[in-house]
């Protein structure tokens, strides 16, 4: 109770448009459960802890396949976790942000239990089929190197992947753009420890400027723009879709410079 | 119909023989394990070894329009080399014998597992996965093998129809198959920190969809599953049974010791990982649907396995 169960986000995940089944389960393994332990711990850092703010949730489609697309920062995902937990607690009807995990992940024990959330492996054949299946999926297209920014590097995009866009194509989903902003305050990391990372089965391990993995309590603000459509297959020359990729870009990096501005000047 | 069931004895092919009965076909049955009681049902069983001179015999008599293999071995602890020649040789004897004496239809029942699980294979399976099951569990590699060749079938005889049915795990009242096995004891081993989406089918609904698939389905490959998936320790908890998580090392050690089931090492991994396919496309050619939901397949299971 208390921490791990908030009333409100119960309400909500109650009102989440998913086939879940008599045991509470969704044809993907997500737990109605677990979403309300977890998610509950979620929405109180999302308004306690990072006091997030979120702007342009009208863009968001009420329902049907769509997806959420925007910068990586913070060392260990606090964007993801924060997106997710404004995609349950802000929009009407609430909706289930699935996200795509790094393939270590599901290695590791207690790892794959991120799917009773909604969150998957990072396989190309689980984002396909769950737009088909209507759900919200998010995309970061920078991937892990987007993770392993440094403080200073907070402010920049790395290159986007193109797996994502070949998706939307391909499935006809609505591409919405996000950007966060202050990810790479709460959790500044000075350092990324690639060789002991391994050691630990995970990528890297990043380190902060005071040393301790907890993310610093420094407000968060995220900025969802206008939904995009691109026509297509999904089958497109590498050149065609780099360009859409870039596109898409560039709407983050606005969304983001807009925001970035407006928390300076705070 | 005149229908030939190598593997009759076995608890799917015992109900499935029982279901062609009552429908009005003829049934014949070729199995090393006797069935008794099935002269009283009217169906012959032959305990001939299905690699043997006297199988053919049953095939050359008996005409079968329509073959239904289901005479492969999945005992893990059966020898390995005796596994692999009768799942392998068997298979190749019975489609032989089909295109020899003129069955029209021939079904191999495979399983599931056939795709294998590991930390990144995707759920929801379609047939044209390629079969990890040989790297994650390589001691299924006979199976995945007599699954592939019965598939060739499909293009070595054109003039028969050839189904492959991959099922997912049965559970229910005749107590056999993998999962029942796993789930027999009091405590069932899970690996600690790993909760893996199981597929299972109640029996009856696995034997009527071997039934659909030989009256009204198209030549191919097929998966067949039951209700939506549901992690491993739910189910275990529905089963009235208790879950008892060991951390990886300890529970490779502990396999086959304290009134723990053996298993190969393989099927650690698939006790860590989620084996689930999409049986979308079976569920509509041949307009199949299970009739038992997970609730009722547990029941079934428990009340047939009371602690």
């Amino acid at each position: 109770m208390g921490l791990l169960h908030d009333p409100e986000v119960a309400e909500r995940v109650e009102r989440l448009e998913l086939p879940f089944g008599p045991d509470g389960f969704d044809p993907w393994g997500v737990s109605k459960r677990d979403l309300v332990r977890w998610m509950s711990v979620l929405a109180w850092a999302y308004r306690h802890w990072f006091q997030v703010t979120t702007e342009g949730v009208a863009q968001i489609p009420a329902r049907g396949r769509a997806m959420l697309v925007g910068n990586h920062s913070g060392g260990v995902a606090i964007d993801g976790a924060m997106v997710i937990a404004s995609m349950l607690l802000e929009p009407e009807p609430p909706r289930l942000a699935q996200g795509m995990a790094e393939k270590f992940i599901a290695g590791l024990p207690f790892g794959s239990l991120i799917g009773r959330m909604g969150h998957l492996t990072g396989l190309p054949e689980h984002a396909e089929r769950l737009l088909r299946d209507d759900r919200l999926l998010m995309v970061f297209p920078e991937g892990a190197r987007g993770t392993a920014k440094l403080y200073w590097e907070r402010d920049t995009l790395v290159d986007f992947g193109t797996g994502f866009m070949r998706l939307a194509l391909a499935t006809g989903a609505p591409i919405v753009p996000f950007a966060v902003v202050g990810g790479g305050e709460a959790f500044p990391t000075v350092m990324n420890l690639v060789k002991l990372g391994k050691l630990l089965g995970i990528p890297y391990l990043p380190v902060t400027a005071y040393l301790a993995p907890v993310p610093r309590r420094v407000p968060i603000s995220i900025h969802y723009g206008e939904p995009i459509r691109f026509e297509g297959t999904g089958r497109e020359e590498d050149e065609v879709i780099m360009e859409r990729v870039e596109v898409v870009k560039q709407r983050v990096a606005a969304l983001y410079a807009d925001g970035a501005r407006r928390r300076r000047s705070r | 119909m005149r229908v030939l069931i190598p593997g009759i004895a076995g608890s799917i092919g015992r109900l499935v023989a029982m279901r062609l009965k009552q429908g009005g076909h003829e049934i014949a049955g070729v199995d090393r394990r006797p069935w008794h009681g099935a002269a009283e049902l009217g169906i012959e069983v032959h305990e001939v070894d299905i690699r043997k001179r006297a199988a053919e015999e049953v095939f050359r008599r008996f005409r079968p329009d329509a073959v239904v293999h289901m005479a492969t071995v999945t005992h893990l602890t059966a020898r390995s080399e005796d596994r692999y020649r009768i799942n392998l040789y068997g298979t190749r004897a019975v489609f032989e014998h089909c295109h020899t004496y003129g069955a029209k239809r021939c079904l191999f029942v495979g399983r599931h597992t056939y795709y294998g699980a590991a930390a990144d294979t995707p759920l929801y399976h379609p047939e044209e996965d390629p079969p990890m099951a040989v790297s994650t569990f390589p001691e299924l590699g006979d199976l995945v093998a007599a699954d592939l060749y019965a598939g060739t079938a499909l293009w070595r005889y054109p003039a028969m129809d050839t189904l492959v049915l991959r099922l997912c795990y049965t559970l229910g009242p005749t107590l056999s198959g993998t999962l029942a096995s796993f789930l027999r004891g009091k405590y069932v081993p899970m690996v600690l920190g790993f909760d893996p989406l199981f597929q299972f089918m109640h029996d009856h609904d696995a034997a009527r969809a071997i039934v659909t698939a030989l009256e009204r389905g198209e030549r191919g490959v097929w998966n067949v599953a039951g209700p939506p998936p549901m992690p491993l320790s739910t189910i275990v908890r529905r089963a009235g049974r208790t879950a008892l998580p060991v951390a990886e090392p300890l529970l490779r050690f502990a396999m086959g010791r304290f009134g723990l089931p053996k298993l190969p090492r393989g099927a650690v991994t698939h006790i860590k990982f989620p084996v689930v396919i999409d049986d979308a496309r079976f569920r509509a050619q041949a307009a199949w649907a299970p009739e038992h939901d997970a609730e009722a397949t547990l029941d079934a299971f428990r009340r047939a396995a009371p602690l």
